[in-house]
């Protein structure tokens, strides 16, 4: 029993860090309607930057996480830029085949500076909490991860549905014509919106090496993937969806690991994504809109 | 000179087996006479393979208009099906032609099968939800793989799935004289090495006529009636499942024979080879070629294939120089403003233009 707990511990730990790059996919496919394939890769940055900061520059941990936040934020905006704002009105093909080509330019700049060698990273906070007489040890990070994610996921849904700009968004993502009629700045809450996600990218890559603590230029697409993956599992476009997604996603691949094969892990999650998207072809939270003909 | 009343298809079509057929023969020659550099002939046949891939899955992208992430797991089943096929029968059939050629027919057949599978229960999702599961699908497929054990003595093959990663190969119980052919995630190795040059282009040559004559028959219109508008389709009596499956498995068979082929190019193969990089990579030529566009794919493919190599000289800078190559292109070609730049050197194409 304390096994499974602590397999369980381990797997909403890990579904949190999914949850967060998931929340970020979702809000820029809710409001671009793109798939960001390039979101997993800046996780990699915002992974080498807090780590330089803390080793290098000699930062503390939060001006570390903050400068990560930082420089991610500006790269979201800049790949927003230059990358996906001129082909704003492309078939969403040519949009995915530019992110991948980001996604290829962050990993071989990144394998340029930082070179191919995985490096350690140093957790942000070391030590273990231990319950029923350190049977069950839960690290501080996983704690951290956890709390970390709820409080991301309540703003944003306190930023979505109060804050005038959270409206815009969810305006934009709803019909952008209309929304530039209200008066909306649609390419400006666009832009808001990457710097929202690629902020989230950084506290992800933070918790995410704290965790599994090498870090390699490829570091950031097996979980982007995976939360893309919980993104659509929840139900893409979705806040709470994303949320649900990851942390379910976690433990499922948390339990698979331990009960069924450490091999087949992820065949246990994306099979049980593929069972799901057949009852719910939507994911579990998200909308299905039917056709109107 | 004779005027053919040919539809323009059609000129477009016979255009593209000629320029493949001048293009083999062209470098078949040169290779033969020792004026292609060793890492040029080296490439000749993945390029082959390559060029099968994208276009078949241009058939599903293009033709179909449905998005698959996960070509690579076809082109995998494919591969492996393939190298049983084609070790299991060394010292049965010797002559090596006929063993790739029963190698890309198992690689075909079980590809279509993982197609099937694959694309009834799939098939029913739409858009980016189906883009996820042929994802997942590949990362399933090459998940499996990794597991997988197979031997070959002469009782015939033994095959162990592998789940828990505690079995070794001393599991299957060979007998003495016994080939082990794939060892989990090692891999496939001590391939005999039988793809040719001469048919990988024979390859691309089936492949091309398969799918150009698909598109061009009524199926063909049936299916891209699916992809313009599938409610019309619909509509008008059109079976949505029939064509659409037509057209996945179709391509998981082209995509498995040229995994086929691809594998049995090397002495050593392992899963994660094809694994998501590689449908992505296969995507990209189909994109960049332009969706729908046959010869366009085939091009693309090589052009792809080859792009790092020519880029070689930049050495650590290629990737970079690919990737930002691949932004400016998707960039020009889609941009309004520098469409219309482009429209002002270029004359106008008559016709509509077939949109993703």
């Amino acid at each position: 029993m304390l096994e499974f707990l602590s397999y369980l511990i381990s797997g909403i730990s890990l579904g949190s860090v999914y949850a967060i790059i998931a929340l970020g996919y979702t809000m820029v496919y809710g409001i671009a309607k793109m798939l960001n394939f390039a979101h997993g890769d800046v996780i990699m940055v915002g992974g080498y930057v807090s780590l330089l900061a803390m080793t290098s520059l000699g930062l503390p941990t939060w001006a570390a996480i903050l400068l990560a936040m930082v420089v991610c934020t500006v790269l979201g905006v800049i790949i927003e830029g230059l990358a996906y704002k001129p082909l704003r009105s492309a078939p969403s093909l040519a949009v995915l085949i530019t992110a991948i080509g980001v996604s290829y330019f962050l990993q071989n700049s990144a394998l340029l500076i930082w070179g191919a060698n995985p490096k350690v990273y140093s957790p942000i906070i070391e030590g273990t909490f231990k319950l029923f007489d350190g049977k069950l040890p839960i690290s501080y990070i996983s704690m951290l991860t956890v709390s970390v994610c709820i409080v991301i996921m309540i703003g944003l849904t306190i930023f979505t549905s109060k804050s005038k700009m959270g409206k815009a968004m969810r305006a934009c993502s709803e019909d952008k014509a209309a929304a530039q009629l209200m008066g909306i700045n649609v390419n400006k809450t666009i832009s808001l919106t990457f710097a929202i996600g690629s902020a989230l990218a950084a506290i992800a890559g933070v918790l995410l090496c704290s965790s599994y603590p090498t870090l390699m230029p490829t570091t950031g697409s097996m979980p982007g993937i995976k939360a893309f993956t919980a993104a659509v599992f929840g139900g893409i476009g979705s806040i709470p969806g994303a949320f649900l997604g990851g942390i379910l996603l976690g433990i499922i691949e948390s339990l698979a690991k331990a009960y069924i094969s450490t091999q087949l892990a992820n065949t246990v999650v994306f099979a049980v994504l593929i069972i799901v998207l057949l009852v719910r072809p939507a994911g579990l939270l998200g909308k299905y809109v039917p056709e109107k003909v | 000179m004779k005027k053919f009343n040919l539809k323009k298809t059609t000129k477009v079509d016979f255009a593209t087996y000629l320029g493949v057929i001048v293009t083999f023969i062209v470098l078949f020659v040169m290779q033969n006479g020792g004026m292609l550099s060793y890492s040029m002939s080296g490439m000749l046949v993945p390029i082959c393979c390559f060029i099968v891939m994208a276009v078949s899955l241009n058939l599903t992208v293009g033709i179909l208009g449905e998005l698959s992430l996960g070509h690579a797991g076809f082109v995998s089943v494919g591969a492996f099906s393939g190298i049983i096929a084609s070790q299991s029968l060394i010292g049965v059939i010797e002559s090596a032609s006929l063993r790739l050629a029963i190698a890309l027919v198992a690689g075909a057949i079980f590809a279509a099968i993982a197609g099937v599978l694959v694309g009834i229960p799939v098939l029913r999702l739409r858009g980016d939800y189906l883009a996820i599961v042929t994802l997942a699908f590949g990362e399933i497929i090459k998940d499996l793989i990794n597991c997988l054990l197979v031997g070959i003595d002469s009782k015939g093959l033994h095959v162990l799935f592998n789940a828990k990663g505690l079995l070794t190969v001393e599991d299957l119980h060979l007998e003495e004289g016994g080939r082990v052919i794939i060892k989990g995630a090692q891999g496939a190795t001590g391939i005999q090495t039988i793809s040719t040059f001469t048919a990988g282009f024979i390859l691309i040559m089936i492949t091309l006529v398969v799918v150009l004559n698909l598109t061009r028959s009524r199926s063909g219109r049936a299916i891209m009636a699916l992809r313009d508008n599938r409610i019309a389709a619909e509509s008008v009596g059109i079976n949505v499942t029939k064509y659409k499956l037509m057209a996945f498995v179709t391509s998981a068979a082209l995509a498995g024979a040229a995994g086929a082929l691809y594998g049995l190019n090397f002495s050593a193969v392992i899963s994660s080879t094809f694994n998501f990089n590689i449908s992505i990579e296969i995507l990209l030529m189909v994109v960049f070629g332009g969706l729908g566009n046959i010869w366009g794919s085939v091009i693309a493919a090589a052009v792809i294939r080859l792009l790092p190599e020519l880029l070689r000289e930049f050495n650590d800078y290629r990737m970079l120089f690919y990737a930002i190559i691949l932004i400016l292109v998707m960039i020009a070609t889609n941009n309004p403003t520098f469409k219309n730049m482009l429209g002002k050197l270029i004359p106008k194409k008559k016709g509509a233009e077939i949109d993703g």
